[in-house]
């Protein structure tokens, strides 16, 4: 062992196969123990710096300048074999998605002992044990039968735990972890993130922790670095970039989280004018909404009673809540909670099982099939992926003039104009109208995703998860967008999230779903501040908070709704 | 700059361009438009001896009754070539439309003809050919709707596949919920997405196709004598092996490059479009 940085990274240029430059003139040193967080939106060149400390370059990509020091030994100049040796070893990797990560067709146990054996560590029933050590100190149900799983039989948050733990069966030096929590939800990834920090730490491995969520990386990080379009924007300690932010991009960040930038005065008045009317905190039946007369808005969107099964099994369970125009009704809840459940069954994509959908006081058919054209227009659905929701081969004109084709009969000439001024609502050059959407980024999509739902000139905008899939800098602006045609246009919105700094940001009033059950309903801040059930208590607590030492407060004041296991956090020494 | 080019690269570059198939493909298109301007003598004219070796008049020498052996792999081409051609498009009409409408209905319909197909892939296509060749007669309507109808099915497994997996993506979902009617699902959403797949499925079907009414031929069960065709060429040569002579390797080795050339160009083709 020699004295020094275990990783220093030098000039290092990484080059795609275009010619474009992915990372340029990076420099970076990490010392043992130490965890660095590499922060930025995608395209920074995070990963890429990520799998460059394992001397790997992805796909077409090549590493065209630089040094590459593990340890004194510079990972360019190894040979295939010399860095078969090193890595699993001496660095491992924690991919985002552990699903995708992991072979289907063999058991976890055979993957996580795969490493160890192969390297000549340990013997199988040596590596075994220690699996099975490192199970019970996760957390991980069930630890000596845990591994003989598929991974399919586990849930996700459990599979990113068992990614980590292959990740460190070699008791490597460095660890590079690639978005591991980005893919899950707030509650799971709080448990994750406390266990990748126990295991880090009792081992004593160094980290690189490659994130775009910069209150996540606080929460584990020692040093930062900012990164943007390959290039260094700012490091330093994590509590001096969370105080005072040098550079305006990192500002940037910092206030995405806290909000502070985005709370407009003019905007904040309109709101609690709007919540001046006294809205009913839950639905009332439509004889007493009558007798209250005037004083309450009129709906447009009515749902009673709501229910959506499959096969046997219900996702969603008596759902009432009303939408007066111009409002945003956020629906938050985990993974599996019956957000999108509720999103398809008002729209009508799958048929409810129960219950009724109202528009403009007109009951919908449960299908969209049986429901009327006009009813169609006038509630159309965001979906959550827009690489999926727009046809790859149809271009950008057609996808957002069709529903003005289609609904109001436009042709030639008037529907071109038409496309125009909807890309430009949207804050898209209408010259993309020519360009098929693999040519646009994610956010430009998602744009275009919105202005053909706006095509269709709607009362009611379903919106399942729009920002999920986004950049949390792009994610802001399209929520500033859709604050923006509320106000021009007067829509409603019906909000699935599972970001509570979404729901602050946009949602009038919240509806919160936990196992397919409505727990709570009202105005946000209501909701999000005084609300009784624990699963609310937990899902704020769980939201991260940029600032150092909130993960352990909030483990530490933390009761667990769902009480299937005990929670308990050992630390592994 | 091209003109400063190094040589060799040159002739790499025309190498490859003659290795993508697409002169071969184009040399064989004329021949099957061209034929009877461009063949030295007529389709069925006895012009020298049996299997004469080749000479200036007979670049190829002659067959088994003395017929210009080039003359007959052109005429060759024509027959065979549209002869599969019109079968492939058949089977490609019937088996796209019909595997595209099952998988955007689903259920019951899907159901009916799948089984209903499943039932017709069951039985061997050249036991069928046989069969309904011999009840019907082989004139060439009946040979291209026997073949086309048959070579659907396979067709039709592949597009019902290929569109089941874009009717559950969210686009289609989109424009059912526009209320869109099932024709441009099928034609605007669906069709678009299946190109890519169909393409390189064409490129196979059509060389099977076009290798099946060579074997029909072969059978005599195909194109009549004395019209030219390359399977039956092959037949009536066939002896010609025997006595050492070259023959029936003419009209087997169009067959071969044809087959290949075919395949080559589909292959372009769908790494052109794979291509971002």
């Amino acid at each position: 062992m020699t004295a020094g940085p275990l990783l220093r990274i030098e000039g290092l240029s990484v080059h795609s196969a275009t010619g474009v430059a992915l990372v340029d003139g990076i420099s970076l040193e990490l010392a043992r123990g130490e965890v660095l967080g590499l922060i930025g939106e995608s395209g920074a060149g995070k990963s890429t710096i990520g799998l460059a400390a394992l001397g790997f370059a992805r796909g077409d990509c090549r590493i065209t300048a630089g040094r590459i020091l593990l340890d004194g030994l510079d990972l360019r100049l190894q040979s295939a074999e010399g860095l078969r040796r090193l890595r699993g070893r001496r660095v491992a990797y924690v991919a985002q998605s552990a699903a995708a990560a992991f072979n289907p067709a063999l058991r976890l146990i055979d993957q996580i002992c795969e490493g160890p054996v192969r390297h000549g560590l340990m013997s199988r029933h040596e590596a075994e044990a220690r699996a099975i050590d490192n199970f019970r100190a996760l957390g991980l149900p069930d630890p000596t039968r845990f591994g003989r799983r598929y991974a399919h039989q586990v849930s996700g948050g459990q599979l990113q735990r068992a990614m980590a733990i292959m990740a460190m069966s070699c008791g490597p030096d460095l660890l590079v972890l690639d978005e591991p929590t980005t893919a899950l939800d707030v509650t799971t990834q709080i448990d994750v993130l406390a266990h990748l920090k126990t295991l880090i730490a009792g081992a004593g491995t160094a980290a690189l922790y490659i994130s775009h969520d910069l209150a996540v990386v606080a929460q584990i990080a020692d040093r930062l670095l900012v990164l943007r379009h390959g290039k260094l924007v700012e490091t330093g300690p994590t509590e001096e970039i969370l105080a005072r932010p040098q550079t305006a991009y990192a500002r940037a960040l910092v206030a995405e989280r806290t909000g502070v930038a985005l709370a407009q005065p003019a905007q904040k008045a309109a709101w609690s004018v709007r919540r001046q009317a006294p809205r009913p905190a839950m639905p009332v039946p439509a004889n007493e909404a009558v007798a209250a007369g005037e004083a309450v808005p009129a709906s447009i969107l009515d749902v009673q009673g709501l229910a959506v099964r499959y096969g046997r099994q219900d996702a969603l369970s008596d759902a009432s809540f009303a939408l007066a125009p111009g409002e945003t009704l956020a629906v938050i809840g985990e993974s599996g909670s019956g957000k999108t459940s509720l999103a398809y069954a008002v729209s009508g994509l799958v048929p409810a099982h129960a219950g009724r959908v109202s528009l403009g006081g007109i009951p919908l058919a449960p299908g969209y099939a049986r429901r009327s054209r006009e009813q169609l227009r006038r509630l159309q659905l965001v979906f959550q992926l827009p690489d999926v929701a727009l046809n790859p081969r149809q271009r950008i004109a057609s996808l957002v003039g069709r529903p003005a084709q289609f609904y109001r009969g436009m042709r030639g000439e008037a529907l071109a104009q038409r496309v125009a001024e909807l890309l430009g609502l949207v804050g898209l050059d209408p010259a993309l109208a020519a360009r098929w959407p693999g040519e646009l980024s994610g956010g430009q999509k998602q744009r275009v995703c919105i202005a053909r739902a706006l095509a269709a000139e709607p009362d009611v905008l379903v919106c399942d998860e729009v920002t999920a899939a986004l950049d949390p800098l792009i994610a802001e602006e399209i929520l500033q967008l859709q604050r923006r045609l509320q106000e021009q246009l007067g829509l409603a919105y019906l909000f699935i999230t599972h970001d509570l700094a979404t729901v602050r940001r946009i949602a009038h009033r919240v509806l919160v779903l936990w196992r397919g059950r409505v727990v709570a309903q009202g105005p946000t801040a209501q909701v999000l501040g005084e609300s009784e059930h624990s699963y609310v208590k937990q899902l704020c607590a769980s939201e991260p908070q940029m600032r150092r030492g909130w993960l352990e407060e909030t483990l530490a004041g933390r009761v667990d709704p769902t009480a299937a296991e005990p929670v308990q956090y050992p630390h592994a020494n | 700059m091209s003109a400063a080019r190094d040589p060799s690269m040159e002739r790499s570059g025309w190498l490859r361009f003659a290795a993508s198939g697409a002169p071969l493909v184009a040399l064989i298109l004329a021949a099957v438009v061209l034929a009877p301007w461009v063949a030295p003598y007529g389709e069925a004219q006895f012009v020298g001896g049996v299997w004469d070796p080749p000479s200036l008049a007979h670049w190829l020498g002659t067959d088994n009754l003395g017929r210009d052996m080039l003359t007959r792999l052109i005429f060759g081409a024509r027959n065979t070539v549209t002869l599969a051609a019109l079968a492939t498009a058949l089977a490609f009409t019937l088996g796209v439309s019909l595997g595209f409408f099952a998988a955007a209905l689903g259920g019951w319909v899907d159901a009916l003809v799948s089984r209903a197909i499943e039932i017709l892939l069951s039985v061997p296509v050249l036991i069928s050919a046989l069969m309904v060749l011999s009840v019907l007669g082989n004139s060439l309507p009946v040979l291209i709707a026997t073949i086309g109808l048959l070579e659907s099915t396979r067709v039709y497994m592949l597009a019902r596949a290929v569109a089941r997996s874009i009717v559950v993506r969210e686009f289609v979902a989109a424009a059912r919920l526009r209320g869109e009617g099932l024709v441009w699902v099928l034609v605007r959403e669906i069709l678009p997405n299946a190109l890519a797949p169909l393409a390189a499925e064409a490129g196979l079907r059509f060389s099977f196709i076009f290798l099946f009414v060579a074997s029909l031929s072969f059978l005599g069960l195909g194109i009549q004598p004395p019209a030219a065709d390359w399977g039956s060429m092959v037949r009536e040569n066939a002896q010609a092996i025997n006595f050492g002579l070259p023959a029936p390797l003419y009209p087997a080795t169009a067959i071969a490059l044809l087959t290949i050339a075919v395949n080559r160009v589909v292959d372009r083709y769908l790494a052109a479009e794979s291509r971002p």
